[in-house]
């Protein structure tokens, strides 16, 4: 136990009062979003666990507030924390499985093309290269507009969740494989790897099971910032209406409701939910920053 | 010389073919054409002979040949949703998207650049941490957020400036302008800040990243010592010598710029490409959607290939290495 408080990445996170502060924020936001079912008040999915009557009111600390509402409501009554809750909940979900799936499939491709080399390094490589030409926003975009013609038009409502996985995925994914090529290209000589070869080792067991750990490090620097790029991405979609619908809103959603009461005084509609979505983006980013400096050592000071 | 030239050439040609086939693609099997164009009392010999005039039933090659041929021609065909051809659509919208992106650009460098020297000349002042502190909220704060913020401050709350569409504009020939008037000028500034806030922090970050490295150089304490005036040493000695990548990155952010303008474009009602393409997205209007890849795509693969050539050209050790 010592031995792990005083190990180097502990000992630098305990001397930096960002990493601390942003860790906490994190922990705090996606701890109360995954808990959403159980500690909001409401489900704002739910038609009948809200009440018109209780449109519109302000939040706690102003004047016409409720004990019951902290954060104020909406114009249909809903609570704003079991909004922001839930809408967290959901933006995590998209964020963390479009991460996870272009990880996945980032590292395979990247880490296959830098190993093996030869014609398959060519195209993936190509293909990297030109969707990098565009930029995710647009890729994102592109996918789902495609999504909305391929399907009919019931069947891309249910999948809609699903869509947006798959585009942020795919917008994703070219991060992942050009860090997992590049370190390949320098793992692949060292003589643990030729070792393995050596004792004719399976090609897909050695990536795997030997130079996969030993490429983890700045893999982990991309996962965390492409969090945070995943979960911005998803609630741009959403805040220009092609993402999630109103009906079933993650904190874009919720945002570009919000815009609606811009002009009319209800600042908590908009700022509840934006202000939440940042301090999110924030702590993550900050931890991917922590993370790079445990990663490099040549960035400590 | 010639070699990378024609090499990087090849390679261009390459990824616009790639892109026009993805185009070409869409148009011919994301929905059905015919039945896009047809209404639902069309009979059924109609839209044969429909199919058989817009070349539908021949070989797959033939029809990519015919396409790209229209593309370079500037034939783009017509929009599913409004019927016009989509070439008036895009020329119409261009000067709006040309213009808000190049003002977005002009403020992010006379702000960015001097912002950068001066974070890096003197790191510890109080203003320059204010700055970086800055920066950090202008990464980390997503362009839409930007952009809500800038309404709610100058247009709600100060009530100083216009907050949506283009204002008053002028007529040039084929270019509709809204820099010649004042109504268009304020239109533009809060856009135009949205847009240029993000590139803006980059690019201070970058020059001050460079700036800092160059002026630890040797020729720097050389200049130093030989008593040169500290403003030729900062600026002939220290800032000419970080404008060269300082130029390329500002070349490829262009494109970050049109990209972003989608989002800027939404939040602020603004009548340019990104507005189009939004709206070719929600009503699946396919001949506008690969327009605008396309045109995008050729945008980018112009700029990155003048930056490599430009590379070249300064850098003389790249016209031998192979290029990545």
């Amino acid at each position: 136990m010592t031995n792990f408080w005083n190990s180097d990445s502990v000992w630098l996170f305990r001397h930096r009062p960002t990493a601390i502060i942003a860790a906490i924020v994190a922990v705090l936001i996606i701890g109360s979003a995954a808990a959403a079912p159980w500690i909001a008040i409401a489900n704002p999915y739910d038609l009948s666990t809200f009440n018109l009557m209780d449109g519109l009111l302000p939040p706690l600390w102003q004047s016409g507030g409720q004990a019951q509402f902290v954060l104020g409501t909406d114009d249909q009554g809903r609570d704003m924390v079991s909004a922001i809750l839930y809408g967290a909940r959901l933006s995590l979900i998209i964020g963390l499985s479009a991460m996870a799936i272009a990880a996945v499939l980032g590292v395979g491709l990247g880490m296959s093309a830098g190993y093996f080399g030869g014609w398959l390094d060519t195209i993936v490589m190509r293909i990297a290269d030109i969707q990098l030409a565009l930029p995710a926003i647009l890729t994102a975009l592109l996918i789902d507009g495609i999504a909305r013609g391929v399907l009919e038009q019931e069947t891309h409502q249910s999948l809609r969740v699903v869509v947006l996985i798959t585009a942020i995925a795919l917008s994703l994914w070219v991060n992942f494989a050009r860090t997992a090529r590049a370190s390949v290209l320098v793992e692949r000589n060292k003589e643990y790897v030729q070792a393995a070869e050596m004792m004719g080792q399976h090609p897909v067991r050695i990536m795997s099971r030997h130079i996969l750990p030993n490429i983890l490090g700045p893999l982990l620097v991309i996962m965390t910032v492409d969090l945070a790029s995943a979960i911005l991405l998803e609630a741009t979609l959403s805040f220009l209406g092609i993402g999630l619908p109103a009906d079933s809103p993650s904190l874009g959603t919720l945002i570009r409701i919000g815009m609606q009461f811009l002009f009319s005084g209800e600042w908590w509609i908009l700022w509840v939910p934006t202000l939440f979505l940042v301090m999110l983006v924030v702590a993550i980013n900050l931890l991917g920053d922590f993370l790079r400096e445990v990663f490099n050592p040549r960035l400590r000071r | 010389m010639t070699y990378f030239i024609a090499k990087r050439l090849l390679q261009s040609v390459f990824v616009m073919l790639a892109v026009a086939f993805i185009a070409f693609s869409l148009f011919r099997f994301v929905g059905d054409p015919v039945s896009q164009m047809t209404g639902v009392e069309t009979s059924l010999a109609d839209q044969a002979r429909l199919r058989a005039e817009l070349g539908l039933d021949d070989p797959l090659l033939q029809q990519f040949y015919r396409f790209s041929n229209n593309l370079l021609q500037g034939e783009f065909g017509y929009s599913y949703r409004t019927r016009q051809p989509v070439g008036q659509m895009i020329v119409e919208r261009i000067p709006a998207t040309i213009e808000l992106g190049v003002v977005a650009l002009v403020i992010s460098l006379l702000v960015g650049i001097p912002a950068g020297v001066y974070t890096a000349l003197k790191p510890n002042s109080f203003f320059s941490q204010g700055l970086l502190l800055t920066t950090l909220v202008g990464v980390s704060v997503p362009t839409f957020v930007i952009g809500i913020m800038l309404i709610f401050l100058f247009g709600v709350q100060l009530g100083w400036l216009p907050t949506f569409g283009r204002g008053g504009t002028l007529n040039l020939g084929a270019w509709e302008t809204s820099l010649l008037t004042v109504d268009g000028w304020k239109s533009l500034v809060l856009p135009a800040l949205t847009l240029g806030v993000y590139q803006l922090t980059l690019t201070m970050r970058l020059v001050r990243a460079e700036m800092m490295e160059v002026m630890q150089s040797d020729y720097i304490r050389f200049a130093t010592a030989r008593g040169i005036s500290y403003r030729r040493l900062h600026y002939r000695h220290g800032l000419s010598n970080t404008l060269v990548p300082v130029i390329t990155i500002i070349g490829l952010q262009f494109g970050g710029v049109v990209a972003f303008s989608i989002v800027t474009e939404s939040v602020f009602q603004w009548p340019g490409l990104g507005l189009l393409f939004l709206e070719s997205i929600r009503f699946v209007d396919i001949p506008v959607m690969g327009v605008y890849l396309v045109l995008i795509a050729l945008f980018f693969v112009v700029i990155n290939l003048i930056v490599d050539l430009l590379y070249a050209v300064i850098d003389p050790r790249l016209r031998v290495q192979k290029a990545v």
